[in-house]
């Protein structure tokens, strides 16, 4: 099941690298600051409007009566317990990125947390000083000098990269402690509960972007490019150039030069990727 | 009379000191002393004031104006999101994009702010050398869960550090507006940008 969900992903995958071929070509011609991002911004926006839908109706309620009727100490029970799971694939991401030191950390919280705090529900390494170093694999992909290639709306899931979309089966399994489970139901529960927590982490920032944003679309898209991005350099990315401290020229900036980064809280993703949830 | 005269020089010279020390003193607050305080004492006042946090947005606005909005350089913000268009726009129209915006932003940090609860900032290392003109400036606020990163880009200019762009969870706020402004431009031109802000604006309020 699992096996067959990811080859689905890997041949739609393919499909979208190919699609980016042609897609390079229009780019060059393209005007606004987000054309060369967003080569399928067309196809983007209408998945970004089905997913509004499904967040307006469905999702948002969902998440809001959960917030209501669950106590604040056993909202925070679930979700130390999927940052434990997240804790445990940074462990492996971290090494993967020859990060010794966090690694370290990473996994003597993951070791107390699972022990002593009841599978991690209680986050007892916090309190002795222990921080978290989130790290995915899309993440990891950026370290390794890959860049975010186009940005990509996922039915559900939310805003992606071409990267983080190939890093996605296993940043969504192996970060989530429904993929550590055999049982499909229980799995399934699970997943349902982090996406509902997940959204419920978010309400205060959402309600925030529907004020701010001109264009809800591009902000969101503009901003989980970013925070990719800031994430990738851990906090420390290199500014982009400027463009109104340069010529007066458009889009002239030397390619390459635009990874975007983005947010965290890609409010408008219900699920953004696991890590999303808790990493800062 | 003859006293007097002695001691005009005097005067002029302990003056001319005490000026410059009072500029010295200013040009001389590290950019991320500045942060630290203004952010701390910004987020006492939200502590110690109920109704701020019970969302009173008129006394939000009114503390933004008095400990914010002295250290920012909000043209400079403006024109940075507008991007190359900013050149192209009139005085006039400078003037009103400044103005929404402003409330735009001033907006959104209020809604921040609302959320203030038992945070502390605190400042992380900063490399920058002395002579930089432009520094960023990194910060988290730090309270229950995880840290939220919030940093800075700061402007010297010649007397005091100016901030003209926030980061937040890794998002450069100015940097954000730069395609969505540019898309309004397009279908609307300059005005077009300005009215939409100005609807953003009311929309919000009521």
């Amino acid at each position: 099941m699992r096996r067959g969900t990811l080859s689905i992903l890997l041949v739609a995958l393919a499909v979208l690298l190919g699609l980016g071929g042609c897609a390079t070509v229009q780019q060059a011609r393209a005007v606004g600051p987000g054309a060369k991002l967003d080569p399928w911004e067309n196809w983007n926006r209408k998945v970004f409007a089905f997913n509004e839908g499904l967040d307006e109706h469905f999702l948002r309620p969902v998440a809001t009566g959960y917030a209501k009727v669950v106590p604040q100490f056993v909202r925070r029970g679930v979700d130390n317990f999927f940052s434990n799971a997240a804790d445990a694939w940074s462990v492996v991401n971290n090494i993967l990125q020859g990060k010794a030191e966090p690694a370290s950390q990473d996994f003597a919280r993951v070791l107390t947390n699972t022990v002593f705090g009841f599978l991690g529900v209680l986050d007892i390494a916090s309190e002795m000083g222990l921080e978290h170093h989130y790290e995915d694999l899309g993440q990891t992909f950026g370290r390794w000098g890959f860049g975010p290639g186009a940005y990509v709306v996922w039915p559900v899931l939310g805003p992606s990269s071409v990267r983080d979309s190939i890093a996605l089966p296993a940043d969504r399994w192996l970060a989530s402690p429904a993929g550590y489970i055999n049982d499909g139901r229980w799995a399934a529960g699970i997943s349902a509960l982090q996406l509902v927590n997940t959204r419920a982490n978010l309400l205060g920032a959402s309600a925030l972007l529907n004020d701010i944003a001109l264009d809800k679309y591009s902000f969101v898209r503009d901003a989980y490019l970013q925070r990719r991005r800031s994430l990738v350099y851990d906090g420390d990315a290199p500014p982009t150039p400027d463009p109104a401290d340069s010529p007066d020229e458009p889009a002239s900036e030397p390619a390459g030069s635009q990874p975007p980064a983005a947010p965290a809280s890609a409010p408008a993703a219900p699920s953004a990727p696991a890590s999303a949830a808790s990493a800062p | 009379m003859l006293l007097f005269k002695r001691f005009v020089p005097w005067l002029t010279a302990a003056l001319i000191a005490a000026g410059s020390v009072a500029a010295h003193a200013q040009a001389a607050k590290a950019p991320d002393v500045l942060i630290k305080e203004v952010s701390s004492d910004v987020l006492d006042a939200v502590k110690a004031d109920k109704s701020i946090k019970q969302g009173d947005v008129g006394k939000v606005v009114a503390l933004v104006d008095a400990k914010v909005m002295p250290h920012v350089n909000f043209q400079r913000m403006t024109a940075s999101a507008v991007g190359r268009y900013w050149r192209q726009a009139t005085p006039e129209q400078q003037k009103r994009l400044q103005d929404e915006f402003k409330i735009l932003l001033v907006r959104t940090y209020s809604g921040a702010l609302a959320q203030v609860q038992d945070q502390t900032v605190e400042l992380k290392p900063m490399r920058a050398a002395a002579t930089d003109k432009e520094v960023v400036v990194r910060t988290e606020i730090r309270g229950r869960g995880d840290p939220v990163q919030l940093d800075y880009r700061l402007e010297n200019t010649g007397t005091e550090w100016k901030v003209y762009d926030i980061n937040v969870l890794g998002v450069w706020l100015v940097e954000n507006y730069r395609s969505s402004f540019a898309q309004e431009i397009g279908s609307g031109g300059i005005d077009g940008l300005i009215t939409k802000l100005a609807e953003r604006n009311k929309a919000a309020k009521s």
